[in-house]
């Protein structure tokens, strides 16, 4: 078993955040775990992005050309990465402030007004864990109660006071779970 | 211990700390900075000596005083960096003292870029700076070796007096992967009968490089080489997969040898008897393991980072036996497992030769996928 | 004082000096500056703690001469390498010996990287215009019309530039605690150089950080003198340019009394 998920999207939208959590909690469950994030000039352009790959297996190769599945943030991220989605894999999509459509009908969509629902919960900082939540119900490697333990380890200090509506905004995303095909 | 999900830079940086690293000096280069901000904190909490240098230059001769005392002592840096140290480096070796660097490859030549690249090999491996001098160089593949290999690049280069460098690229660097660290070591309290610490109660000790005389300059030529024999004798490591009943193997180090293991897997998910064989050791090479290799497979497929500077050092060893072919992606590039793959599937079809160079056939089919090249 | 009355030994080495005959030319003022640095660091008693940097110039074979452990770091460098003994030492006395080519050339980044951080290091720095190793060629501190073996028509400032006065420009830096220029060619300045070298070190021993004397030297066979026309010209032509003084003297160093 071997998954890729690739997270994209600007700097500041807590990216490389819900990558690492990924790489913890697989970690805490025993997997193979590796996380690559993109550094120097692309991040300092504004965007950023990690590719975390989880496996029941020794990891070769800590990035790859088509992962199973990407989860993008905002505009531009969707433009760069739609082509590479593995066919038949999953493309999770933060519709509040992505302006189109995906136009691939090769693999599944789910799109999540993220933005809208962090802010309904009281901060937007909490976009990355509405679109985790949602990456999670349709990729059932590992729980957000998983997740929610490594909040508890992870989150600095000051942000603890979060940890009750960065899990709700993970319930609030795990109910985008796509209908099987 | 436990396993730790560890960033390849810090775990390099905390591992040294442990295998009782006393001083580091370097310079802030992407992409390894992350080892000279690690150790900036934690080596002063620790009472150790931490320098930021002026320069590389600065740093590696921060270095080579550190180690004429004979404590334990280490700089890093990235490839445009490294260049600036190699006069260092053949001080160093010339005056016999173990000092060890990491060399976080980016992309080059020139000032390049700070993506991921093995484009050092030459000038790490094959000297660099002037002189007969032989740099002790290993290669992990992921954060445990590293950390594991920064303990060993400190054992073998006190062990023989030598230079020892860990090579790893941007990739490695930058990622992060469960490892376990080792447990916190107690700092060297006794020093070699070589250290210069002040001459009380004995003659003075000199650390030079210099020999005016040549026949006394030959006579360090050869004692330098005769150590470095039994370094090749006794250090060799190497990693192989899936090689026992393989008809082809794959040849390539570090982060690309593990892109190859991906690739590897792919292939005899296909049906390709094809292996893996990853040195560990760049410097001593696996000479003979890759020449018994060459002996028995019908193609061995080189994979780096780089345009092929490996691949002489491989071609060297199989001496026409098997067909040997080249891919690489130079210039700052990982390469992607499907396309080792393909080239897996052009070998394990029969396309492969003995007749001219694999940098040459590979360069034609690289230009003929980038018209504009 | 009736020391001179009697037949005794009035002079020998300090125990900081080997027994080696320098290759310094005749009349050429290294030897003094070995000497003086030797007879400071025996008064202090410093030879079980001494380490010495040696650097690439005349001075490369230094550490032949001092009885004392020694190191030698490439060209330019021998800043940065005190730096790493000293750091990894610090109750041990450290200093570079360097000439003018060497610290004030390929070793300029080093020598001010050293002073500006106040490492705790003493500095010999011997001045004598021109890189005399390799055979007397133009060095930043080559006097303007000064003829070199690389200047053969005089160092024409329009295209060669001006000299570095290197110890006014260390002094402008906050990190150096003690800086400044002594003369080697006659007895009343060789006994200035001796105790300014005697400060610098005591500087270090007490940990005030960065110490450099700056020696105005001879170098009679790369100049085409004589040893009696180089100090003379040492006197009237080098002191102008590069005035004996004291440049930075940070108010902790009055403590000190020589």
């Amino acid at each position: 078993m071997q998954v890729e998920i690739m997270i994209a999207g600007f700097g500041g939208q807590g990216v490389l955040f819900a990558g690492q959590l990924l790489a913890y909690a697989a970690m805490n469950k025993d997997y193979h775990v590796t996380w690559y994030p993109s550094y120097g000039p692309e991040m300092r352009g504004g965007t950023a992005n990690c590719t975390v790959i989880i496996a029941d297996e020794e990891i070769g190769a800590p990035v790859v050309g088509y992962p199973q599945v990407i989860m993008v943030m905002n505009r531009p991220s969707l433009d760069k990465y739609e082509g590479i989605v593995k066919p038949g894999g999953f493309l999770i999509v933060n519709t509040s402030i992505i302006d189109r459509a995906v136009e691939r009908k090769d693999i599944q969509v789910i799109n999540v007004p993220a933005n809208q629902i962090a802010e309904k919960i009281g901060d937007k900082r909490m976009t990355n864990m509405v679109m985790l939540g949602a990456l999670l119900a349709n990729l059932p490697l590992l729980s957000n109660e998983e997740i929610a333990a490594e909040l508890r380890t992870h989150l600095p200090q000051r942000h603890q006071n979060l940890i009750g509506a960065n899990i709700q905004a993970l319930e609030e995303g795990a109910r985008f779970q796509q209908e099987p095909a | 211990m436990t396993k730790q999900l560890l960033k390849g830079n810090v775990a390099i940086a905390e591992a040294a700390v442990r295998y009782g690293l006393q001083a580091y000096f370097g310079y802030p280069i992407t992409p390894q900075t992350e080892l000279l901000e690690y150790l900036s904190k934690r080596m002063p909490e620790l009472g150790r000596v931490f320098v930021q240098a002026e320069s590389e230059l600065g740093a590696v001769n921060m270095v080579y005083g550190a180690a004429c005392t004979g404590a334990r002592v280490m700089s890093s840096s990235s490839s445009p960096g490294v260049s600036l140290m190699l006069e260092g480096l053949s001080y160093i070796a010339g005056t016999e003292l173990p000092a060890v660097f990491v060399d976080v490859m980016r992309g080059g030549p020139g000032l390049g870029n700070i993506a991921p690249s093995q484009q050092d090999y030459n000038q790490i491996v094959h000297g660099g700076g002037h002189g007969d001098y032989y740099p002790i160089v290993l290669a992990p593949a992921n954060i445990q070796e590293a950390i594991d290999y920064i303990g060993l690049a400190f054992t073998l280069a006190e062990k023989y007096r030598s230079l020892a460098i860990l090579l790893i690229d941007g990739c490695l660097g930058q990622m992060m992967e469960p490892a376990e660290l080792p447990e916190m070591q107690p700092v060297r309290t006794v020093y070699p009968a070589w250290a210069a610490r002040g001459a009380a109660g004995r003659e003075p000790i000199i650390h030079t490089s210099i020999y005016l005389n040549p026949l006394d300059q030959e006579k360090t030529n050869l004692r330098i080489l005769s150590r470095w024999r039994e370094v090749q004798a006794k250090e060799i490591r190497f990693r192989g997969y899936y090689l026992d009943d393989a008809k082809y193997a794959i040849i390539a180090f570090g982060t690309a040898g593990r892109v190859a293991l991906s690739a590897v897997r792919a292939a005899r998910n296909a049906g390709i008897k094809v292996g893996m064989f990853r040195p560990i050791t760049l410097a001593p090479f696996p000479a003979q393991a890759i020449r018994e290799l060459s002996e028995r497979l019908e193609g061995i497929l080189v994979v780096e980072m780089n345009s092929g500077q490996m691949l002489e050092d491989v071609l060297a060893n199989t001496h026409n036996r098997a067909a040997v072919e080249f891919y690489g992606r130079p210039g700052g590039n990982i390469p992607l497992a499907d396309d080792i793959l393909t080239e897996i599937k052009r070998i394990a079809q029969g396309k492969s030769t003995l007749n001219g160079h694999p940098r040459d056939r590979w360069v034609d089919r690289m230009l003929a996928a980038n018209p504009g090249a | 004082m009736d020391e001179f009355s009697k037949e005794t030994l009035v002079y020998e080495r300090p125990n900081t000096l080997t027994d080696f005959t320098t290759h310094y030319c005749p009349g050429c003022t290294h030897g003094i500056a070995h000497r003086l640095t030797a007879e400071v660091l025996e008064e202090m008693n410093a030879r079980e703690r001494a380490v010495g940097v040696a650097s690439v110039g005349c001075s490369v074979f230094a550490y032949n001469y001092f009885n004392f452990d020694f190191v030698q770091a490439p060209h330019g460098r021998a800043p940065a390498m005190a730096t790493g003994v000293k750091r990894l030492l610090p109750d041990r006395i450290v200093f570079t010996y360097q000439g003018d080519g060497d610290l004030a050339s390929i070793g300029m980044s080093e020598i001010v990287a050293a002073a500006a951080r106040g490492e705790n290091i003493t500095v010999v720095f011997i001045n004598n215009t021109n890189y005399g190793m390799t055979g007397g060629q133009m060095a930043p501190t080559t006097l303007p019309g000064q003829v070199t073996t690389s200047s053969p028509h005089g160092r024409d400032v329009e295209t060669a530039g001006f000299p570095i006065r290197v110890s006014e420009m260390l002094s402008t830096l906050d990190g150096a605690t003690y800086v400044v220029r002594r003369s080697l060619h006659d007895p009343k300045n060789i006994r200035m150089a001796k105790k300014a070298l005697r400060i610098a070190f005591t500087v270090q021993e007490r940990g005030l950080g960065f110490s450099m004397v700056e020696l105005l030297s001879t170098c009679p066979t790369n100049w085409g003198m004589t040893p009696m026309e180089s100090l003379h010209w040492v006197e009237t032509k080098m002191i102008p340019y590069y005035p004996v003084g004291d440049y930075k003297v940070a108010p902790v160093v009055a403590e000190i009394k020589v």
